[in-house]
């Protein structure tokens, strides 16, 4: 699949939809869906000018790739099944846009966040603000991550001083940009939480390390190369931590083999974990 | 075999590209250490190795006793958890994660099913609640002393390990009474509990605490107290403040170096804001501390356990919504524990429906609305915390377990460096790693 659509572009109408996409989010589903859905242009930012200050306004544009599209009940293709679950067609769900006003904190911590950034000239940093069951994620421009996480830290208005997890998730084989590396961040001062989150090319999976802003993502980021493949440029000593040194390949991508062996129980064989017959 | 010296056998030794190496077996240190060999020697400790906490390697270089480089080589006990639970439905992943940080299993099921519930929009009912706090804090309870028992053992206080085992197996008991298993329960299900505790538990939990409250006193004898455990202790493995947040430390190394930093206070989950508990805090921070604050703790849990009994009120403990509670009661039969008589009468002879809807649920499992959330809770050893991505499906696109032990271990470098080689051990004891969880 190419398309990284919040849509069904076929013609067929979306079907499931209290799964699909962005309709629990709360967001305004319809210009979502015609505005969205389009892979997200590395660099094509926009920041709108607010009370004179530049702000990244990351409620404009949509740049979170979508996940996989879902398919098929069972998992059944090519086969004489007529049930109709065969057919079945899950768009990806594109974490959509939060829209002005957040509500909360958020607010006034993304205008906090707009202005620090600004002084500092740091610019096209955040490419979109989604916000979820309460959590505010910010899709970072890669090449941002590590003047933004300094920011993040240094500003005294912002003052995250602790990064909670740096870790990867990978959304499949399918998916525009499958690897996305996640920082939680906490404030102990103001005790807030936020998540930042770079998506990445699988063919081009580089990221600016941020152990010098926060040392402690040493381990975490040399787990996310182990695990996930993804380079941390500038990272003191990125090993493998643990798998053992001479491990081909990186775990945790969908398309590495869980592994297993078929049991024979009671005369049945019941095959491994990752050839079960999945529902999604 | 063996040649007959005057003296200890040399240690053995093995010429490499990176210069000798010798195998140390006792008795045979002085052929290490001799004039002719320069000072700085590379020794490696672990995985198996009775006061490496686990199967965790350090690496330590020295000069004399003086450690001028650690570091710490983990992975031994590395199990793909996290990759598992993709493989799994939601409530599959329940005991998987239960095996991460074995010494807190309650811990990682409620942080995983908070963040289920979170993902769904659901809140389990109160009874299930409370009883996940009391379970939690019976949980923090032994395994805070298996870290007083094995940093004891580490330290070679040896009284202090069969104490802390004794009391830590009363824990255990508890525990298999109110949920069927010593380790690994599996009990903390989305949406609820797997049933409800067993008639009399009340009694048991009663019992136990006051059983706790004489015991409790005899480790200030036994250790607190002590001018060896003291001595072996006091101005060790110290970390102030900014190296903690720096590297990223919670729990009672944070809180040893002053900052009052609970998750159970700061963003109270499950009810805590309901509970009288004080958050214990030292500002030495050195490994004395820490055995302080462990020991303070307990008696706080304790207390949080008396009044979760006393909170624990009729009602269900499982979500009424049929889609995601599972959809039998468990009893105990002849032939041990499954699924109740009644409901197997009603799949097999009277409802069509409601044995579709039990196979569904049980091989399917339930669909979870696309995101994602984080959510940290205090375990034993620091913020525990889950971050889980749902793409709409029955499976997990994507399971993280933020562990404290993993983050906390990095600690050990900067504890440990310019002190002796025994100090190594105490400051790796105070920082508490469970190898399950550091690994996953």
């Amino acid at each position: 699949m190419s398309e990284t659509t919040g849509t069904s572009k076929d013609g067929i109408e979306p079907t499931g939809g209290e799964q699909s996409s962005a309709e629990l989010s709360g967001a305004d589903v319809a210009e979502h869906r015609a505005r969205g859905g389009e892979a997200p242009q590395g660099g094509e930012i926009e920041q709108v000018q607010l009370d004179g200050v530049v702000v990244p306004e990351g409620g404009t544009r949509p740049a979170a790739p979508a996940t996989r599209e879902r398919s098929g009940m069972f998992g059944v293709t090519g086969s004489g099944d007529t049930s109709g679950f065969g057919g079945l067609r899950l768009p990806g769900h594109a974490p959509p846009p939060a829209q002005r006003p957040f509500g909360g904190w958020f607010d006034e911590f993304a205008d906090d966040l707009g202005e620090s950034l600004a002084e500092r000239g740091v610019r096209g940093a955040v490419q979109q603000i989604t916000i979820d069951r309460g959590e505010i994620t910010f899709y970072v421009a890669r090449e941002r991550i590590l003047d933004l996480c300094r920011t993040l830290r240094d500003d005294e208005g912002l003052r995250f001083e602790l990064c909670s997890s740096v870790s990867g998730v990978d959304y499949g084989e399918d998916a525009a940009q499958r690897l996305h590396v996640v920082y939680h961040l906490l404030s102990m001062t103001y005790r807030r939480r936020i998540r930042l989150e770079v998506a990445l090319d699988i063919a081009d999976p580089h990221v600016p390390s941020v152990v010098e802003v926060y040392p402690t993502a040493d381990w975490h980021e040399r787990e996310t190369w182990d695990m996930f493949g993804v380079i941390f440029d500038g990272h003191p000593g990125l090993t493998r931590i643990l798998m053992p040194d001479d491990w081909d390949g990186h775990p945790q991508r969908k398309d590495y083999p869980l592994g297993g062996i078929p049991v024979e129980y009671k005369g049945a064989e019941i095959p491994p974990p990752d050839q079960r017959r999945s529902y999604t | 075999m063996t040649d007959v010296h005057d003296g200890p056998a040399p240690a053995q030794q093995r010429i490499t590209t990176e210069g000798p190496i010798y195998t140390v077996t006792g008795g045979d240190w002085d052929t290490v250490t001799d004039a002719e060999h320069d000072d700085r020697i590379v020794i490696n400790m672990g995985p198996q190795h009775p006061s490496t906490h686990g199967v965790l390697r350090l690496v330590l270089e020295l000069e004399g006793e003086t450690v001028t480089q650690a570091r710490s080589v983990i992975g031994y006990l590395h199990t793909g958890i996290e990759k598992n639970c993709e493989y799994r439905t939601w409530t599959q992943g329940v005991t998987f994660v239960t095996r991460a940080d074995y010494l807190a299993p309650i811990f990682n099921e409620t942080a995983y099913c908070l963040a289920v519930e979170k993902l769904l929009g659901i809140e389990a009912p109160r009874r299930a609640t409370v009883a996940r706090v009391l379970l939690m804090e019976l949980n923090r309870i032994g395994s805070h002393l298996v870290c007083l028992a094995t940093g004891g053992m580490e330290l070679g206080a040896l009284t202090g390990m069969t104490a802390g085992f004794r009391e830590r197996e009363e824990v255990l008991h508890l525990l298999e009474f109110l949920t069927g298993l010593r380790m690994n329960h599996a009990y903390v299900r989305p949406g609820g509990l797997a049933q409800d505790f067993p008639d009399g538990w009340a009694g048991k939990v009663t019992e136990f605490v006051a059983l706790m409250r004489t015991r409790l006193p005899d480790y200030d004898k036994l250790l607190t107290g002590q001018p060896i455990w003291r001595q072996r202790l006091e101005g060790v493995g110290y970390l102030p403040l900014d190296g903690c947040l720096a590297l990223g430390v919670t729990g009672p190394i944070l809180r040893s170096a002053g900052l009052a930093w609970d998750q159970r206070r700061i963003e109270p989950y499950c009810g805590y804001e309901e509970y009288d508990f004080e958050v214990p805090v030292a500002t030495e921070a050195d490994c004395y501390a820490r055995y302080r604050l462990r020991v303070a703790e307990i008696h706080e849990s304790l207390k949080i356990v008396e009044q979760a009994a006393a909170k624990m009120e009729p009602g269900p403990v499982m979500v009424a919504d049929r889609k995601v509670a599972w959809p039998a009661q468990l009893s105990v039969g002849a032939d041990g524990m499954g699924t109740t008589l009644e409901h197997v009468r009603k799949i097999m002879g009277q409802s069509m429906e409601s044995l579709i809807h039990h196979f569904k649920l049980v091989t399917e499992g339930f669909y979870v609305p696309p995101g994602q959330v984080y959510v940290p809770i205090e375990s034993p050893r620091g913020e525990l915390g889950y971050h889980l991505v749902s793409d709409g499906g029955t499976r997990p696109m994507r399971v993280h377990i933020r562990d404290p032990s993993f983050v906390n271990l990095q600690t050990m470098p900067a504890m440990s460096e310019g002190g002796m080689v025994a100090d190594v051990i105490a400051a790796v004891a105070s920082i508490d790693p469970v190898m399950g969880g550091v690994d996953r």
